[in-house]
């Protein structure tokens, strides 16, 4: 049997857990923890210059991993700056635990100094949250928040550890709970057979289906399985925003993403559909527009591990509460040996998409000439080739946001990391970092906008202590692009602070950290400056690129519209 | 349409405000509540009544079962049920009032549980409705306080919620 204070009994927990990295900031009431990560060399510690950048960079390496990722902070504003990368996990469905500091039981509710009720402020935005109350129950408590973080619908968990928890001078029994029960608590693990079965007769009878898919797929692993799905029946497929990359982007049948600022036969597809099969996705207002006109002449089948996600906004006429990936094997195994039974309305639907897609050919925005300052667009075009669309990809909000998801191809999923559901400006570079720490092999580009970098950009200084060469892509048109279109659209261009007025010189910024920046200023000067921003691997690089401000992002649903209803352009609409 | 909503909640710190922070967080309604612990100390028991078309019930019923801290709940109003809140109201009671307080209490089949020589404090148990109407039977002599419990419920029969 073997004593351990708290605090080691946290350390010692981590290693068990088989947890390689955290990301954290000391402080008073963390400090014991600290000392006994400092007495370990398993557990490695990234020592962020913000707590909002610990969750975005242990949120990264979630969602480039599968596994969960961890931060340790401590109380008061420690905890509080955590606070929006929580929000962030939590509304995207990814599995973290972020281990609090707290002052001391007794001091508890007087106002102490650093004192926050964490697990108050975080309660909405949290899968669960848990307050130690015996140094001997933190095994079994951390155990409990892995389970929690990664399993069913992963979410956020929230660990508030008061500093007497921790103290060095009292040792309790410490055993490695290799499982754990929590009785009211029981993902479910397989879906309605009944139900998959009337799925999979409603797809054989279909005569115009769409697949829509979501990060669930990314979550559950069931890529290969949706392909393989989507492959035998021929069926038409568009992702979420979350869900880029669930199925490979370069397959004809692919149709991009949907929703606001979707593709045009993605959008098409969906309205005009008589059969729409969700999976792992949650009919977000950002997809759905009005819900009131979302695709009228449509059954819906809806595959979620999440009860509370089917029927939300949009009824569902085939419930599926289960795990994407052994819900679609089950589809999968029921079609073996079926066919369709209107084997010629699929090939007509095709006709049709393929009209959809003809129309928007060439049209999507036009590139910029020699001398001239360059499209956003045509930035992430070229990343995207230089990388061969292998790159883990994270993005900040606005814009540039939607310009890569639109203009970067993915073939895989978990490579796509964006904050979607929050929306969270400054996600994008310590996310970055946190991936590239954990795959140092891989090529990691950050596109973001010199608004959103300003939100972290304190990390360079992590990734300077830890020699992180993330590739940062600084689509810089000197206002908050976002903002401003909608200015431009609904405000007759009266551009109320989305102006920025005054900017950083970036090069000088990034070389008194010891980084290489580059800037681009027209067309011309692109190519190279990439060549040599992708040179080294190993290297951090910033590209500041000057891009044509007046550019908008299209497609973009028409407010309280159906699917259909989207500018295409400053001057066409549907 | 109303519905009464039992549920079976781990008796930890922060569950209740779990539950009550969702009803708020998701813009349902709440209109009575009532905690106490179950025989089973690990366990209290939760009764809410709320108001919500079938599409919000089914939303509050499906989020309140996604918190890890509620182990089971069951919709009162989708079966045959008894519902129960207790009230105790203070009434002026002084001169004539002070005798048809007293028969209004008989007739309602309620208790005077406390008395001074100018107030009558009255205890009484019933459904809902049946509180509402005393409350506006006694209106025009004069209500001087009001507690009531929130309601209470338990389904008829052999049906049982439990672990």
């Amino acid at each position: 049997m073997e004593l351990l204070s708290g605090a080691d009994m946290i350390a010692r927990f981590l290693q068990d857990e088989g947890v390689e990295r955290i990301y954290g900031y000391p402080g008073g009431a963390a400090l014991h923890i600290y000392d006994a990560l400092f007495r370990q060399d398993k557990v490695k510690h990234i020592l962020v210059r913000h707590e909002q950048a610990a969750t975005h960079a242990a949120d990264g390496y979630a969602r480039a991993s599968g596994k969960p990722g961890t931060v340790l902070v401590t109380s008061g504003p420690g905890a509080t700056n955590a606070v929006t990368g929580i929000a962030t996990a939590y509304m995207d469905s990814i599995p973290m635990v972020v281990l609090c500091g707290q002052v001391a039981s007794h001091l508890i509710g007087e106002d102490a100094f650093q004192e926050t009720d964490i697990v108050g402020v975080t309660r909405p935005i949290v899968k669960h949250s848990f307050a130690i109350k015996h140094p001997s129950e933190i095994p079994e408590v951390l155990k409990k928040a892995y389970y929690l973080a990664a399993t069913g619908r992963p979410g956020p968990v929230v660990v508030d550890i008061p500093k007497d928890m921790t103290a060095p001078t009292e040792r309790y029994e410490y055993v490695y709970p290799k499982k754990v029960k929590i009785r009211s608590y029981n993902p479910v693990t397989r879906g309605h057979s009944g139900q998959i079965k009337k799925a999979v007769d409603m797809m054989l009878k279909a005569r115009r289906p769409v697949f829509y898919t979501g990060g669930g797929i990314v979550t559950s692993g069931a890529s290969e399985n949706l392909t393989a799905l989507v492959k035998r029946l021929g069926f038409p497929i568009t992702t979420t925003l979350m869900g880029i990359g669930s199925y490979p982007q370069t397959d004809e049948q692919s149709l991009g993403w949907l929703g606001m600022h979707g593709s045009y036969e993605s959008n098409m597809a969906m309205h005009h559909a008589d059969l729409i099969i969700a999976i792992g996705a949650r009919f977000d207002d950002r997809v759905t527009n009005n819900t009131s006109k979302f695709c009228p002449t449509a059954k819906i089948v809806h595959v979620d591990i999440d009860p509370s996600s089917i029927s939300k906004t949009v009824r569902a006429d085939v419930p599926i509460v289960g795990p994407a990936d052994s819900v679609i094997n089950e589809m999968i195994s029921l079609l073996q040996g079926r066919e369709m039974a209107n084997a010629e309305a699929l090939p007509e639907w095709w006709t049709t998409i393929d009209g959809w897609r003809a129309e928007r050919e060439g049209k999507l925005y036009e590139p910029s000439q020699p001398g001239e300052r360059l499209k956003p667009q045509e930035v992430i075009e070229a990343v995207y080739h230089i990388t061969r669309g292998e790159a883990f990809v994270t993005t900040d909000v606005g814009q540039h946001q939607m310009f890569a998801a639109q203009y970067y191809k993915f073939d895989k999923p978990n490579r796509w990391i964006t904050s979607g559901g929050l929306g969270t400006m400054g996600f994008g570079f310590p996310a970055a970092m946190g991936v590239k720490q954990n795959f140092p092999d891989d090529v990691v580009v950050c596109f973001t906008g010199e608004g959103s970098f300003q939100m972290m950009m304190q990390e360079l200084s992590t990734c300077k202590q830890f020699g992180t060469g993330v590739k940062i892509i600084n689509l810089n048109n000197g206002t908050l692009g976002m903002v401003r279109q909608w200015q431009d659209l609904n405000y007759k261009s009266r551009h109320a602070h989305s102006y920025v007025e005054s900017l950083p010189d970036f090069q000088k910024l990034i070389e008194a950290y010891g980084f290489t920046a580059l800037k681009v200023e027209h067309h011309d000067e692109l190519d190279a400056a990439l060549e040599r921003t992708f040179a080294d691997n190993d290297e951090l690089v910033f590209l500041d690129i000057d891009v044509d401000p007046r550019e908008h992002v299209y497609p973009m649903q028409v407010p309280l519209g159906a699917m259909r209803d989207m500018l295409l352009s400053k001057t066409e609409r549907t | 349409m109303r519905h009464i909503i039992s549920i079976l909640l781990e008796n930890e710190p922060g569950a209740l405000s779990r539950v009550v922070g969702l009803f708020s967080q998701r813009n349902f309604n709440i209109e009575t509540l009532n905690v106490a612990p179950t025989e089973d100390p690990s366990l209290s028991r939760l009764t809410v009544t709320t108001e919500g078309d079938d599409r919000v019930i089914e939303q509050i019923t499906k989020h309140l079962n996604k918190l890890i801290d509620v182990v089971k709940l069951v919709d009162l109003t989708e079966g045959h049920h008894i519902e129960r809140e207790l009230m105790l109201v203070k009434v002026k009671a002084l001169g004539a009032s002070r005798d048809e307080v007293k028969r209004t209490v008989d007739i309602f089949r309620a208790q005077i549980v406390d008395v001074t020589p100018s107030v009558y404090t009255v205890q009484i148990t019933g459904d809902a409705g049946k509180l509402d109407a005393f409350v506006q039977a006694m209106a025009p002599i004069g209500i001087l306080e009001v507690g009531r419990t929130g309601v209470s419920g338990i389904s008829r029969g052999d049906k049982i919620l439990s672990l």
